[in-house]
């Protein structure tokens, strides 16, 4: 059997596609961080006074505060003051007022990628708001949102034309001092997105975000918020790439979900930053906080992720269902290969009275990676009634990867009904050998059984991101048969 | 090893199949999520394409299986499930049968085919080949017993032993098999 072995080795030794580095001048603040940097940051986007205020609060909680060591991931000491805070686009001065004034070298990027940026908004209809670097650099189909009241910007954008909205609800699911990693965010971060659904609209397309870090030794550090008013609904897709680098990349992002009453936020993720290389060298950190809060009665918010890239991942995207009659979902297919780490799961907090979540997670690990699925399911006295099922599979690709697994429930309420599957299993020499004989080739063999493992998280994803999830891990039309 | 002027041990499995050679396993292989469709959908299009043809797409696939199904008597339901997973021992032979209709292979080795299978199954499973017999396709049955044969009339019966065929017949060979064993074949050929 040793040369399947080597077959599936080099399967998943295929190196990353993405890996280029577009060449733009980027306007970056030296690297270091204090008090100065916050204000610089600050005053290069004409903050208001609050904004600053908040963000030095945030910084100053930020040197109290030691980096977390609990999760399942091991990598050198990262040096804060040899990242530079801040990055944007030259041409940041005077930005862009449609596609024919993007700098084409950054639509080239896009076209590499796969993403055409006018032709996928023109066709898909989907509002595309890009991150290039720090700074949001092309919006469309503004006006068609804005009819229906929607407000879908940039978070600097939101920051000076709607600081009501941005004042009431920043922080407010993800405290500033919630844990290290969005302390720092929230003194530091660049930019994102800003979603606000009226009372009562459904949003007329679904909203899209896609990220790429471009800038060497650059940390990223975007500010996601989104607001769901009662008896909205939003379905929001962001999606990452980033070039080949040999630094190894800091992002700390931190996403804020708020569903008011009878108010619905789906919320999906194809993620596919650069991995590093097969020794492990250069790839992207990705300590993230996504966490959303199901305020009102019968709020729904629901989590799905296809997590490819990153050297290591640190996330995971959390529901604290308040609301009577809530519900929080969370599907995830993460996959680790090489030297890849990943501690990765969620927290469904429940709260309220009759409260359910989901959780169905789906590990892939070959090469020699780490993958940990780490989730807390927490029944408050009070969440009198509260459901949860968790599903918990992870499939090994050769022999020197690892899987594992760390649920923790804590039930204080009596009603409560909580299940808990997991799975272990590989990829038999059996399985390939049968799917051969049958005139398939081992590598279209292991994409198909990678995904038909995978296959109850896909069918989660809006079809616009289900292409690229299936680009990802190379799958075919399986939804299109039968 | 050769056939049709290649050498089958240079050949990798897939490349073996593409040639059409199709082997129908004695312990088809589960692959849960998979759906049976995808699986036989790549499988066909992996085929035609290195027949230099078009491939199929899902339209035209999901009619000709349909086809196929309906004359072996198979329930459509069949193509959404996942590759035999959860299928009963008669399911997951049918499901060899299905594929090997599908794939039109010139030279099908059916393993052991009537293993594990009860009468009615083991039926069905007979109606299925006789229905792919035709004068291109080779099928070759690998069987200990007799009762296959009842329900499909080999033309030859080759009696193998440790890796050479030991003597060679018509059906009338094997039914003097059921009555007799094998050792006399054995004793026969040593002598």
């Amino acid at each position: 059997m040793a040369t399947e072995s080597e077959n599936i080795e080099s399967l998943v030794n295929r190196r990353y596609e993405h890996g280029f580095v577009t060449d733009i001048a980027t306007d970056s603040l030296p690297p270091g961080l204090d008090e100065g940097v916050v204000r610089a940051i600050s005053a290069r986007k004409n903050e208001p006074e609050f904004m600053l205020e908040w963000r030095l609060q945030a910084y100053r909680q930020w040197l109290t505060m030691r980096e977390p060591e609990w999760a399942h991931v091991h990598y050198p000491k990262i040096d804060f003051n040899a990242i530079s805070y801040f990055a944007a686009p030259k041409s940041d001065e005077d930005r862009p007022k449609s596609l024919d004034e993007v700098d084409p070298k950054l639509l080239e990027t896009y076209d590499k990628l796969g993403i055409p940026l006018h032709e996928r908004a023109r066709l898909a209809g989907v509002a595309v708001d890009a991150v290039f670097d720090s700074v949001s650099v092309a919006t469309t189909f503004k006006e068609k949102l804005s009819e229906a009241g929607v407000i879908f910007c940039s978070f600097s954008e939101a920051v000076i034309e709607h600081p009501e909205l941005v004042q009431k609800y920043l922080g407010s699911v993800v405290p500033r001092r919630d844990n290290f990693y969005a302390a720092l965010n929230s003194a530091v971060f660049s930019d994102g997105s800003f979603v606000y659904i009226p009372k009562g609209v459904r949003c007329p397309m679904e909203l899209s975000t896609y990220f790429r870090i471009n800038a060497a030794n650059t940390g990223q550090f975007e500010r996601t918020l989104i607001v769901a008013d009662e008896g909205s609904h939003v379905s929001y897709l962001e999606g990452c790439t980033a070039p080949m680098r040999d630094e190894n990349q800091l992002h700390a992002a931190v996403v804020e979900l708020v569903a008011l009453k009878d108010a619905e936020i789906k919320y999906s993720t194809v993620q596919n930053w650069y991995p590093g290389d097969e020794n492990g060298k250069g790839g992207i950190y990705n300590f993230v906080t996504k966490r959303g809060d199901c305020r009102g009665a019968n709020s729904k918010i629901s989590w799905t992720q296809v997590e490819t890239g990153s050297a290591i991942t640190w996330k995971y995207p959390s529901c604290l269902l308040r609301g009577e009659n809530s519900v929080g979902e969370f599907y995830s297919v993460a996959v680790t290969n090489n030297l890849q780490q990943a501690d990765t799961g969620t927290k469904m907090i429940h709260i309220g009275r009759n409260t359910s979540s989901t959780i169905v997670s789906k590990g892939i690990s070959a090469g020699k990676a780490q993958q940990a699925y780490r989730g807390l399911v927490r029944i408050m006295p009070q969440a009198e009634g509260a459901r949860n099922h968790t599903q918990c599979d992870s499939l090994l690709i050769g022999k020197e990867c690892g899987a594992h697994t760390f649920p923790y429930m804590e039930i204080k309420n009596p009603s409560a009904r909580v299940e808990h599957e997991a799975t272990t299993s590989k990829i038999s020499a059996n399985q390939l050998f049968y799917c051969r004989q049958r005139g398939i080739s081992e590598e279209d063999a292991v994409n198909m059984i990678v995904n038909g493992f995978c296959k109850e998280v896909f069918k989660e994803l809006p079809m616009e991101f289900a292409v690229e999830a299936q680009a990802l891990l190379n799958v075919s039309l399986e939804g299109a048969v039968g | 090893m050769t056939y049709e002027g290649k050498d089958l041990l240079d050949l990798e499995p897939e490349e073996r199949a593409r040639e059409g050679i199709f082997l129908g396993f004695q312990y088809p292989v589960e692959i849960p999520g998979v759906n049976n469709a995808y699986l036989l959908k790549t499988a066909v299009n992996a085929k035609r394409k290195h027949q230099g043809l078009g491939e199929v797409d899902a339209f035209e696939f999901l009619k000709l299986a349909r086809e196929k199904m309906a004359a072996l008597g198979m329930d459509p339901k069949f193509l959404n499930r996942g590759v035999n997973e959860g299928f009963s021992g008669g399911e997951k032979k049918r499901n060899e049968i299905l594929q090997m209709a599908m794939l039109e292979p010139k030279l099908a080795i059916l393993d052991e085919t009537d293993s594990g299978l009860d009468i009615d199954a083991l039926k069905a499973v007979a109606e299925g080949v006789n229905s792919l017999r035709n004068p291109d396709r080779a099928i070759v049955l690998v069987t200990h017993y007799q009762r296959l044969l009842d329900y499909v009339q080999p033309d030859f019966v080759h009696v193998l032993s440790e890796g050479q065929i030991v003597r060679s017949g018509d059906k009338s060979l094997a039914l003097e098999l059921e009555d007799k064993g094998y050792d006399w074949v054995r004793e026969a050929a040593s002598a």
